[in-house]
């Protein structure tokens, strides 16, 4: 699989994405900076966290007019896997491939620490190799967390089964505790929890390799299998 | 040239953790009767004056970029005022 990690000016998890991607996950990878206008050569989009923009305005917003923008939602709705971590899924949520907002922590402070996460969907292309219910170790470094959306929505993600996972202990006042959530179609997984992060018994967890391992698996299903 | 003077504030429905924290320390200055703070943002925009319609551009600027409608409302006003 050839994965992008996509680059905008104030992202600073850029180089933990392309690490787990390289060097855990034994994938290829490319640096995209954000006014590339061609995303087919990629199988997978990943979206890192930091903060484009310096956060202007509001977190994710000014990213969401960049170039590359627009053969994100491209790629997103041609199916292929589009993974947005902690700013990433800032983005995401302003770019309306995700439903919902995200508000300031609930505490007002930057919260940066581990946090278990427990697994409440196993059946998405990021999840396929946990366990429903599984507690899982996944860092956390962010000061706009708190994912709001309202009643009518909430019930929708939960119908459609698109709340992939929550905190075992919220930390920030997200609705439902929920840590991240899939689109309708479950290709585009957007999480604050930073499973980049997670990749390695030396960074604290490797918890965070499944999910790459996940996205590999159903990809090699799809195409390869299938040749 | 128009001035225009929009409002962000967050929806009513959507707690303000800022605003609740500014809240308290109106309190603690004595400040007693303050029952509620909200904290918005507080844009200016200066445009030429042109043959388009004024209301649908600054909706649509407000509705896609400068907030956000699933936590946030906005308000405007507009000035006419002479170029320097």
């Amino acid at each position: 699989m050839n994965f992008a990690v996509i680059v905008f000016p104030g992202s600073n998890c850029d180089t933990d994405m392309y690490h787990a991607i390289k060097d855990e996950l034994g994938m290829d990878v490319e640096y995209v900076w954000h006014d590339e206008t061609d995303l087919s050569r990629f199988d997978g989009i990943l979206l890192p966290g930091g903060f484009s923009y310096g956060d202007y305005l509001r977190t994710g917003a000014i990213a969401n007019f960049s170039n590359v923008m627009s053969e994100v939602v491209k790629a997103a709705n041609a199916g292929k896997p589009v993974l947005g971590v902690c700013n990433g899924f800032q983005i995401l949520l302003e770019a309306g491939l995700l439903p919902g907002a995200m508000r300031r922590n609930e505490s007002l402070k930057f919260i940066c620490k581990q946090e278990d996460l427990i697994v409440e969907n196993d059946t998405t292309m990021f999840s396929g190799l946990y366990e429903k219910g599984e507690r899982i170790t996944v860092p956390v470094a962010h000061g706009e967390g708190n994912y709001y959306c309202d009643q009518e929505t909430l019930e929708e993600l939960k119908a459609n089964n698109q709340i992939v996972f929550t905190y075992a202990s919220n930390p920030n006042g997200s609705v439902e505790d929920i840590a991240g959530i899939t689109n309708k179609s479950g290709n585009v997984l957007g999480m604050m929890p930073h499973p980049e992060r997670a990749v390695d018994e030396l960074l604290g967890s490797n918890d965070g390799l499944k999910l790459f391992q996940s996205i590999v698996k159903s990809w090699r299903e799809r195409y390869v299998a299938a040749t | 040239m128009y001035k225009v003077k929009v409002y962000v504030t967050l929806r009513e429905s959507v707690l303000d953790p800022q605003g609740k924290a500014v809240m308290g320390s109106l309190h603690k200055m004595g400040q007693s009767e303050v029952e509620d703070v909200r904290i918005g943002k507080y844009l200016e925009l200066t445009l030429q004056k042109g043959d388009y319609d004024l209301d649908a551009k600054i909706t649509a600027m407000c509705s896609k970029l400068l907030s956000n409608p699933v936590i946030e409302d906005y308000r405007y006003e507009v000035e006419e005022v002479v170029a320097q």
